[in-house]
């Protein structure tokens, strides 16, 4: 399977970890992921928030380039470059004139082909049987809290599962040989948007997340988003400090996650970068 | 309603004027307060979701266009998925933040703060096509005026390797610069001058 790989601005930077174990589970899986020659910024929530043409534009330059290289698909790890992708996808194929009008912005012309899924989708649509033969490294003793956000399941164009109890991501860590919890804030939004502009808001959305996953039992957080992921992991002292209680639930992206379980090792999947230290939880089945 | 309000003239022109840049039809709202039940920023924000509803409704643009509350909307749609009247309440929010933008209504304290970050992130990646964190950082905080802001978490960052000093460019910048150039000709000064 060959399929065009959108990484995002931060596939280098704060979202390093997605990218890697990205890249290795999926060339592990014989996925060819193939990066469009120029993509830019999806335009991310600060593009929608100023201007609607500017953010659909920015996301449409992009999806142009997948159908330059004549592929049928996109994905992206990133769930913030999905839902934008996506959105701006669904929009561009249901109204001509707005395609038009897209168009002349880019100089690219585009014929609203594309599909666009997050990786989440697509290695979740792999089938049981298939998965589970290629788990060689069960992932027993974990009890993961996993962590969908919102923008991987709002809003319904874009949505690839439930906005109040989503279970794809669930599913392919039990096939991994996880426990999943059943809990409270796994579609809560985290404020990662806000965490430049208005840290001490975000601290406390982030503590109502963290806290939720503990109290259910978790010993770590799955997520499927870039933004999610940094946030929940870097913000943990601080959140520590508000609740007056110590809390380090290691965070890890599934494929992080998924890539051990396949055997990858753990500097492949690239554990050893998280701000909460999640290598004495890898130990348990290494 | 709790309140006597006098209400502003040209009430239908501001509401209509909502709907038509959110694609949203926020007269069919009925005041359930189910968006703000959920609204996970609910907390802080100085009108709550179905406050801002209603007040389109009303026509109230000053308060609801230089309220914190439509800049600390993150647009995580939980009002919108849950709406019982099918209206996109984040996309109303987001229909405000774009017209107080075209206003040159940047808002006050914490939601000044996002409208400031907004712009920090559009201005780098205007230049180069991609975001580059680390200049979008620095010059939002020299834009809010608060240097050392976020210093714990940059450091935090440039120890793990994930905070890079160099850029990188999208080739054919040209074609970005002209998508910004058509949509957002001169960022907007301002209407009351530059104001920390
Ligand atoms: S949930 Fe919908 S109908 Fe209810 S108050 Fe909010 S916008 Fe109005
Ligand atoms: S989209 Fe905005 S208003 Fe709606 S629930 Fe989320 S933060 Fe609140």
């Amino acid at each position: 399977m060959k399929i065009a790989y959108f990484p995002g601005c931060c596939y280098e930077t704060s979202a390093r970890e997605y990218d890697v174990s990205t890249r290795a589970v999926c060339r592990h899986l014989g996925i060819e992921l193939v990066e469009p020659p120029d993509w830019n910024c999806c335009g991310s929530t600060p593009a929608h928030s100023t201007d609607r043409l500017l953010a659909l534009a920015m996301a449409a330059r992009n999806l142009a380039q997948v159908e330059e290289m004549g592929l049928a698909e996109v994905t992206a790890s990133c769930a913030l470059c999905y839902q934008r992708l996506a959105l701006t996808q669904a929009e561009l194929a249901e109204n001509g004139e707005l395609l038009a009008e897209v168009n002349r912005l880019t100089g690219r012309p585009y014929r609203a082909t594309v599909k666009v899924r997050p990786v989440l989708d697509i290695i979740a649509g792999l089938g049981e049987e298939e998965f589970r033969s290629r788990v060689v490294r069960p992932l027993n003793g974990f009890k993961i809290a996993a962590y969908y956000g919102c923008l991987l399941v709002r809003p319904s164009k874009t949505k690839v599962d439930d906005p109040e109890n989503p279970q794809m991501m669930d599913r392919v860590l039990r096939l991994a040989g996880a426990e999943t919890v059943d809990w409270t804030h796994k579609t809560e939004c985290c404020g990662a948007s806000l965490a430049i502009s208005n840290e001490e808001v975000v601290v406390r959305m982030v503590a109502r997340i963290i806290k939720a996953a503990a109290l259910a039992g978790a010993d770590c957080i799955a997520t499927a988003c870039a933004m999610c992921h940094f946030n929940l992991d870097i913000r943990q002292e601080k959140v520590s400090r508000l609740l007056g209680k110590k809390y380090s639930l290691p965070v890890f992206y599934f494929t992080q996650l998924l890539g051990l379980a396949m055997g990858l090792n753990p500097k492949e999947v690239c554990v050893h970068t998280h701000f909460v230290d999640a290598r004495p939880l890898v130990k348990k089945i290494i | 309603m709790q309140q006597a309000i006098a209400l502003p003239g040209g009430s239908a022109r501001f509401c209509a004027e909502v709907e038509e840049i959110s694609g949203q039809d926020v007269r069919r709202c009925y005041q359930c307060g189910k968006c703000t039940a959920g609204c996970p920023l609910a907390f802080t924000m100085d009108l709550a979701p179905n406050q801002v509803m209603r007040m389109v409704q009303l026509g109230m643009e000053n308060e609801v266009l230089n309220s914190q509350a439509v800049w600390l909307c993150a647009y995580c749609l939980t009002c919108t998925v849950r709406c019982p009247r099918q209206i996109s309440v984040g996309d109303v929010m987001d229909g405000l933040r774009i017209l107080a933008r075209q206003k040159g209504i940047l808002g006050s304290g914490r939601g000044r703060r996002v409208a400031l970050f907004n712009e920090s992130f559009l201005a780098s990646v205007k230049r180069l096509g991609r975001l580059y964190e680390f200049g979008a950082m620095l010059l939002y905080n020299l834009k809010s005026g608060r240097l050392f802001q976020n210093a714990d978490v940059g450091l935090k960052m440039f120890l793990r390797g994930k905070l890079k000093l160099g850029t990188t460019r999208v080739k054919k910048i040209a074609e970005m610069r002209n998508i910004f150039k058509q949509r957002l000709p001169a960022v907007r000064q301002e209407r009351e001058g530059v104001r920390r």
